[in-house]
């Protein structure tokens, strides 16, 4: 697997794990999660479907993690500084829309969803960017 | 190796462009308007203030539709058939600037509507307006997944791709098309939100 274009000195496109993939997956199943439990508001969603969609979207995002850390070439460096500043972004929109959903008087068990959800996007997104940064980067 | 070097500054130079710009992909200068979006956010959904969570929605609904649609159905295509230096010279100076703009009219929007939609009652499950609400909650929920977890991170790896000494055209080329599409399908969509909150809206 070379990572590097030799003629150019570039790093080109390589082979990596969808990673990208799986956490885009993740924040598809909270987004859907979210939309069911928007959708009776203010009554109290049905609680299965919701839970359900949120440990599929943590074990997705879980196994884009584990795939993460198994890339043996990769951009560490670049990876954190895209991911911290990304996460600080997201943490901020992630606490507006908590504030909604508590200003709302969503509690108990919705808000525990509602609050993992907010977790699994404010990690999934930033986790996408950061991957996609960092893969096309030189792990040097 | 001159697709993509020309990116920003020296437009003519070949070679390694060692004294070429380079782009701030989060342009700090637009911080302090974030931050005040962010406060006026904030307090118009703390203090349930009417006026404020409108405003917040129809400005930012608007700006965020109207953006979508000129850069998905106009900007996009042009984009598509430029050279790959003269996309890349263009998105050097105009994706800085939607890495701030975009997820801050989309904050405005999502987080002050539907605390419109509770004021005027399209929550509850008896109101008329409410399948058209679910369905536009659906619509914004694509669109979030496409614009998170495909359009950002593709503009975001084009800005850093752009900053490195001797930027791979090609890439940038192939994660542009990328932009291109998915700016198109949230075009499109937006057409769906704008039937659905003018509908919305008249009822």
């Amino acid at each position: 697997m070379s990572a590097r274009d030799t003629s150019l000195g570039l790093r080109t496109d390589q082979p990596v794990p969808p990673v990208g993939w799986f956490s885009t997956g993740a924040l598809g199943l909270v987004v859907v999660g979210g939309i069911i439990l928007a959708s009776y508001a203010p009554r109290v969603a049905p609680r299965g479907v919701a839970t359900v969609l949120l440990c599929v979207a943590v074990a997705l995002l879980a196994v884009s993690g584990v795939m993460l850390v198994r890339i043996e070439s990769f951009a560490w460096r670049t990876f954190a500084t895209v991911f911290k500043w990304a996460l600080l972004a997201y943490v901020i929109t992630s606490g507006m829309i908590e504030f909604a959903f508590v200003h709302d008087h969503t509690r108990g068990y919705s808000l525990v969803i509602v609050t993992l959800m907010l977790v699994v996007f404010a990690l999934s997104v930033p986790t996408t960017i950061a991957f996609t940064v960092a893969r096309f980067a030189d792990p040097s | 190796m001159s697709d993509g070097t020309a990116v920003v500054g020296k437009s003519t130079q070949s070679g390694p462009p060692s004294d070429r710009a380079q782009i701030q992909v989060v342009p700090l200068a637009g911080l302090p308007v974030v931050a005040a979006a962010v406060v006026f956010v904030a307090l118009s959904i703390g203090f349930n203030w009417e006026w404020g969570l409108m405003f917040n929605h129809v400005v930012g609904g608007g700006l965020w539709t109207g953006i979508d649609l000129f850069v998905g159905l106009v900007i996009g295509p042009i984009l598509g058939r430029l050279s790959i230096p003269a996309r890349a010279e263009f998105s050097a100076r105009f994706m800085p600037k939607m890495v701030i703009i975009m997820p801050t009219v989309v904050m405005m929007t999502l987080a002050t509507g539907f605390q419109v939609a509770r004021q005027a009652g399209n929550l509850s499950a008896s109101s008329p307006n409410h399948v058209w609400l679910i369905v536009s909650f659906c619509v914004v929920g694509v669109m979030a997944v496409i614009a998170l977890g495909i359009l950002e991170p593709a503009n975001i790896a084009v800005l850093y791709e752009m900053n490195k000494p001797v930027p791979n055209g090609e890439l940038i080329g192939r994660l542009m098309k990328r932009f291109i599409y998915t700016a198109g399908i949230t075009g499109v969509m937006q057409v769906a939100t704008l039937i659905i909150m003018t509908r919305l809206a008249s009822r």
